[in-house]
């Protein structure tokens, strides 16, 4: 059975703890990037790993590694304040990258 | 591959041809696999889209009611009355072959059979708030796990479509152009070989002629 991991701050992590999910709450961005890469490891079995996008930045180079591995999916989530638009600019991205140029 | 390495023989020359015939062929069945993933790709980046501006607006509302709740409670007792979960979460994860991307699927089932049955503190102490941010947790998580599953096709669709429009490009613009061009030299060097032994022969013939009878 594969479980899912929530890294993101430490008042975010708090409902998802309701939820049933392995929370991770972090305080910067170091914490993030260690949480991040125990919970790649593919020992540590988790199959879905949602991270808060205010660390999406500082941790680009983790998250695109994994990117071509079938597992884990590691899906930015908004924090407490809101959306910062990562994950959009990310879809896009990946767009223009399949595409070859930029459609949308 | 530059024109001039190529040995001008008629054994180099089939091989040639069947490796042509061959990036054709490869050319041809990468092209359409490429228009296959992209018409799948494009369905998948529309529900993505929908997807994820679901979720984000569906968190950002759970963590507004989950503020108001944490305004009325105080932090330890919100921090009490979520510190054990009564729900877990288990993943089962399948995978589906589309163009041979191996994408995840995504099955989940709650400890508890019931995905209401999420609250895990009695209701004397808690606010009414909580129970409704709680609430919009886990409406909003079928979404995210939904989300999680497309948002990951996506990405191993993106990254073997990039793959696969690489290759189609080496093989239309760099590959079958080469081979062509070493092909065409390599027949009319044949062909100037051939006339210049036929000239030769001519030429051979006369002489010979001339010899023998000796006439100018």
């Amino acid at each position: 059975m594969y479980k899912i991991g929530v890294i993101a701050a430490r008042d975010t992590v708090i409902g998802f703890k309701a939820l049933g999910l392995d929370t991770y709450p972090v305080d910067n961005a170091d914490e993030a990037k260690r949480a991040l890469r125990s919970l790649i490891n593919p020992e540590s079995n988790y199959a879905i790993i949602y991270l808060e996008d205010s660390f999406a930045e500082a941790l680009k180079a983790d998250i695109d590694r994994v990117k071509e591995r079938p597992s884990p999916a590691i899906i930015l989530i908004p924090g407490r304040d809101g959306s910062l638009g990562i994950g959009m600019r990310e879809l896009r991205e990946a767009v223009d990258k399949a595409v070859g140029v930029a459609i949308i | 591959m530059a024109g001039s390495t190529i040995i001008p023989t008629r054994m180099v020359l089939k091989q040639l041809k069947a490796r042509l015939k061959t990036a054709r062929r490869g050319h041809k069945l990468l092209k359409d696999k490429r228009d296959e993933m992209m018409r799948q790709f494009m369905d998948i980046v529309k529900r993505n889209k929908e997807l994820r501006l679901n979720v984000e607006q569906g968190l950002t509302d759970a963590f507004a009611a989950l503020q108001v709740a944490s305004s009325i409670m105080s932090p330890e007792m919100l921090e009490q009355a979520l510190l054990y979960p009564r729900q877990s979460v288990e993943l089962d994860v399948k995978y589906k072959n589309i163009m041979s991307v191996n994408v995840p699927l995504y099955n989940y089932s709650t400890k508890s059979g019931d995905s209401s049955d999420i609250y895990p503190y009695g209701f004397a102490q808690t606010s009414g708030e909580l129970d409704d941010a709680l609430e919009y947790m886990s409406k909003v998580f079928e979404d995210m796990l939904k989300l999680a599953e497309v948002e990951k096709t996506m990405q191993l669709l993106a990254e073997e479509i990039e793959k696969t429009r690489r290759r189609v490009n080496a093989l239309e613009y760099v590959m079958i152009p080469d081979l062509e061009k070493n092909i065409k030299y390599i027949t009319m060097k044949l062909e100037e070989n051939e006339n210049a032994t036929k000239v030769r022969l001519l030429k051979v013939k006369e002489m010979v002629l001339e010899k023998a009878h000796d006439f100018k």
